[in-house]
């Protein structure tokens, strides 16, 4: 199998401050891969990276055979790369519906993702299509997110912890919808602080730590001592 | 030997236009009168705009209340001119209090609109005047000017007619406006208030949290500058003779040329006025014969520096020579990105 | 009888300020531009329109029309060109670019036409009334105010009903997340100046068939519209014309107590509705 996305050595500045540091990865086709990594990692950093966001240095993102660190964020929308950002960052002027349209922007052509199909993956926001997008609970909230970016039927789809500040029902429901978004052919990248939720949906988990990846592997493969290692920076024997 | 060969220089170039009246034409020390009091002018919208950020393109509704103030002291209750000078700069700070009251509440951008309605409001409300000519103005009595103090001792000094003498004091009051507003700027900028306010404008909310209030700043100096503009203003039109609302409250000539010459020289750099208007001057020379060719190259040249250079000539002279002979702070320039916490 | 006569007066008079005003309104309400060049821009269509009108004998209405797509495609030049590298954080670049433009479009036309004030010629119409009642309502004038609220309406439309209408709102709410959406700030922003000189242009018509007009035209009518932007509330289009219709009462009501007062009416009347509502009649509620 070749890899859908590929990073090599990917190196990512804010001014003078660099935040990742190299980062190899690879994620193939129908896959779902775990990032995770204490409170400044470069997690976010990565995603944004990846998205054209922000600012890259170094290496390069390659999505089946383009490559994508040169180009502007709207074009790597288009190239099939789409995010749920950090804080969710719903547009405030707009409704819940317009919220999602918005998200078919770019797209040409059809998909499997439509609104139907987003108000079937999370019933709630079709009561709520008329509401302001910031009027809504935090859950909510991150569903119109996550409906959003299904909007443009990407081929990776890229979720910066999407648990934060939910509680764990609500954080349950929206996991929930995660193997239809995977059924639509859809391959993903979580961004989780939530280790427990992070192994359970992944098959492959990666640990940040100050800007690189010290540790990865299948989520059975890991021991709980070893990501603990990586989590919090203790040197591995 | 560079830290006694500027102030060398800087100190002859003083003596010789403090001199100019006694050795040079009168021409010459009317043109230089103008580029002066523009200089001051523009060394009070730099405070405003360049420090403390507030973009006004309403000046000259202080450049024409310090006017009218001197004009009102001199016509109607027969003061000296340099009386009704003083009175005319307390009258346009004392405007500056509920102008600050209105335009403070808008918003960014807006607030450069506010102050221009003002202008226009000062402009039109003082056409209603009519012990002052109404819309149509009038002049300053002659004798009024020809007799201020220390004429007669100028007289004796250049020789020359009274008129000569009379744009000799201006000239001298507006030399010593300009030396007294860059001492001013220089120490205000560098004592703690000063500090605080470029901390404000680079970067709002650090500087809140370590306690600079930054209204009150801003508000000292939309006050301190109404004060040195409405002077100005006085001066000028003690110098012209003659007044109306149009002239002297004119956008064109009170504010847009000055925020080219600040724009030009560098703004927010305290020596970029001073430059702008040596710019200014050259340029109205030069292009003297081709009317309003002069105007349309100072636009561009004002919208090529927003793109291209944004402190203007001597920002750029700091930044490429990596020398900045009248440094602001003592402290290194801190990094304008955030950085790990 | 006077009063209702004055009343309508304003009123027609605050549907052209509104005009002036609704290309401003949807620039600033897009991506946060004051445009101190719109009043010159506007002016610049009138002569567009003027120069068409000459040079092909068709009434200014057509000659109107036909300068909608050239000065499109100005909007469309002067955003990519001048106005997209300055927007930012800091407000004093675009302020500063914008007044730099306005000096050089009106020294421009001054020397292309000299200070002349001129007319555009729209013909009979220009003195046909219709009897209202008691008073008599002038064509042209009920023709702008008509024209007024139709542009507006017809920009409420494009900014709450379309795509591009939500592109223009996700972009001003959110430049950053709106390119994680496909969409292209500065193309957005260069649709918005593009059709805000389609609505100057259409300003430019009015302005020109009603009142003389010069090169120096611009500012004095930039100022009104900037009131009634302020006035209305930031960003919104209906907030906009009311903003218009204050200006254009104050004004004329100032004009019937004495010809002198009109403009120091309108002035003041902008001073108290922001001392009473500091952020307008009509605020949007996320600012
Ligand atoms: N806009 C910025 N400017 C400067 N430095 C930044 C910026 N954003 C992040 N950083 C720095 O980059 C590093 C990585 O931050 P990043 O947001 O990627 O971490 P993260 O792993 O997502 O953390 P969290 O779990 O808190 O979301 C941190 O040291 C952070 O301080
Ligand atoms: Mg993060």
């Amino acid at each position: 199998m070749s890899a859908l996305l590929q990073l090599t050595a990917l190196t990512a500045h804010y001014g003078d401050f660099q935040a990742l540091f190299g980062v190899d990865l690879t994620l193939d086709a129908g896959q779902t891969l775990a990032i995770i990594g204490a409170n400044g990692a470069g997690k976010t950093t990565l995603m944004r990276a990846i998205t054209g966001i922000a600012r890259v240095t170094g290496g390069s993102v390659v999505l089946d055979g383009q490559r994508l660190d040169r180009m502007a964020a709207s074009d790597i929308l288009r190239a099939g790369v789409a995010m749920v950002p950090e804080g969710r960052r719903l547009f405030p002027s707009l409704t819940v519906e317009e919220n999602l349209r918005i998200g078919a922007y770019a797209r040409q052509g059809g998909g499997f993702w439509t609104l139907p199909r987003i108000y079937d993956l999370f019933p709630v926001l079709r009561d709520r299509r008329n509401h302001p997008g910031t009027a809504l609970s935090g859950g909510q909230q991150q569903m119109v997110a996550i409906g959003r970016a299904l909007m443009s039927n990407p081929r990776v789809l890229l979720c910066d912890e999407l648990s934060l500040g939910l509680a764990p029902v609500v954080i349950r429901e929206i996991y929930a919808a995660f193997p239809a978004i995977r059924a639509s052919g859809t391959a993903i990248v979580v961004v989780e602080q939530d280790i427990g939720q992070a192994l359970k949906v992944a098959d492959q988990v990666h640990c940040m730590m100050e800007g690189r990846i010290t540790l990865s592997g299948a989520p059975a493969s890991l021991g709980r001592a070893a990501i603990h290692d990586a989590y919090f920076g203790v040197r591995q024997a | 030997m560079r830290k006694v060969l500027l102030p060398l220089v800087l100190f002859l170039a003083v003596v010789l236009l403090a001199a100019l009246p006694v050795i040079g034409s009168r021409a010459l020390v009317q043109d230089l009168f103008m580029v002066l009091c523009l200089l001051v002018l523009a060394l009070n919208w730099n405070m405003l705009a360049g420090f403390a950020g507030l973009v006004s393109v309403g000046q000259q509704a202080f450049v024409g209340v310090g006017a009218y103030g001197m004009f009102a002291c001199v016509i109607l209750w027969g003061m000296d001119p340099l009386a009704g000078l003083l009175v005319g700069g307390l009258v346009a700070m004392a405007l500056s209090v509920p102008v600050a009251f209105f335009t403070f509440r808008l918003n960014g951008a807006y607030f450069a609109i506010g102050t221009w309605a003002v202008a226009d409001i000062a402009r039109l409300g003082i056409s209603q005047w009519k012990a002052l000519g109404g819309g149509t103005g009038t002049a300053l009595p002659k004798g009024a000017v020809q007799d201020m103090p220390g004429i007669q001792a100028i007289r004796a000094l250049i020789g020359g007619s009274k008129a000569a003498a009379v744009d000799a004091l201006t000239y001298w009051l507006a030399l010593a406006l300009v030396l007294a507003m860059l001492v001013a700027s220089w120490l205000f900028l560098r004592s703690r208030m000063g500090l605080g306010l470029q901390a404000v404008r680079d970067n709002p909310v650090a500087a809140r949290s370590v306690g600079v209030d930054p209204v009150r700043l801003k508000a000292l100096v939309f006050l301190l500058t109404a004060f040195g503009t409405g002077l100005c203003g006085g001066l000028l039109f003690i110098q012209i003779g003659r007044i109306s609302p149009d002239a002297a409250f004119s956008l064109l000539d009170w504010t847009a040329f000055v925020i080219f010459i600040t724009v030009i020289g560098g703004i927010g750099t305290l020596p970029g006025p001073v430059i702008g208007v040596l710019v200014f001057y050259g340029l109205q020379r030069l292009l003297a014969d081709y009317g309003t060719v002069y105007l349309i190259v100072l636009g561009l040249i004002g919208i090529a520096i927003m793109l291209f250079a944004r402190r203007g000539l001597w920002g750029g002279f700091t930044q490429r020579t990596g020398l900045d002979p009248l440094p602001l702070s003592h402290a290194a320039p801190r990094p304008v990105t955030p950085t790990d916490p | 009888m006077i009063w209702l006569d004055t009343l309508i007066q304003g009123l027609m008079l605050g549907g052209l300020y509104a005009l002036f005003a609704a290309g401003l309104s949807l620039v600033f309400g897009i991506m946060r531009l004051v445009n101190l060049a719109h009043g010159d821009l506007i002016v610049l269509g009138a002569y567009l329109i003027l120069g068409i009108g000459t040079a092909t004998g068709l009434n200014p209405f057509l000659a109107a029309a036909l300068a909608l797509p050239p000065m499109f495609a100005l909007g469309w030049l002067l955003q990519t060109a001048l106005l997209n590298r300055v927007l930012g954080e800091d407000i004093l670049p675009p302020l500063l670019v914008t007044f730099g433009l306005s000096v050089v479009i009106q020294n421009a036309l001054l020397m292309g036409f000299s200070a002349d004030s001129r007319k555009l010629p729209v013909g009979p119409v220009e003195a046909q009334s219709l009897p209202l009642g008691p008073v008599n309502l002038g064509v042209m004038p009920l023709v702008t105010f008509v024209s007024a609220v139709a542009v507006i309406f017809g920009l409420n439309q494009l900014f709450y009903r379309t795509a591009l209408g939500r592109a223009f709102r996700a972009t001003s709410d959110d430049p950053v997340t709106a390119q994680l959406m496909g969409i292209r700030p500065d193309r957005v922003f260069a649709v918005a100046t593009s059709i805000a000189l389609v609505v100057a242009t259409i300003a430019a018509l009015y302005l020109g068939a009603r009142a003389n007009f010069d090169p120096a035209t611009g500012p004095a009518r930039l100022l009104y519209a900037f009131e009634a932007v302020i006035i209305g509330g930031l960003g919104s289009l209906w907030g906009t014309l009311a903003g218009g219709l204050v200006i254009g009462l104050a004004q004329a009501f100032g004009a019937a107590l004495n010809p002198e007062w009109q403009i120091l009416a309108g002035h003041l009347a902008f001073v108290a509705v922001l001392l009473v509502r500091p952020r307008g009649l009509f605020p949007r509620a996320n600012d």
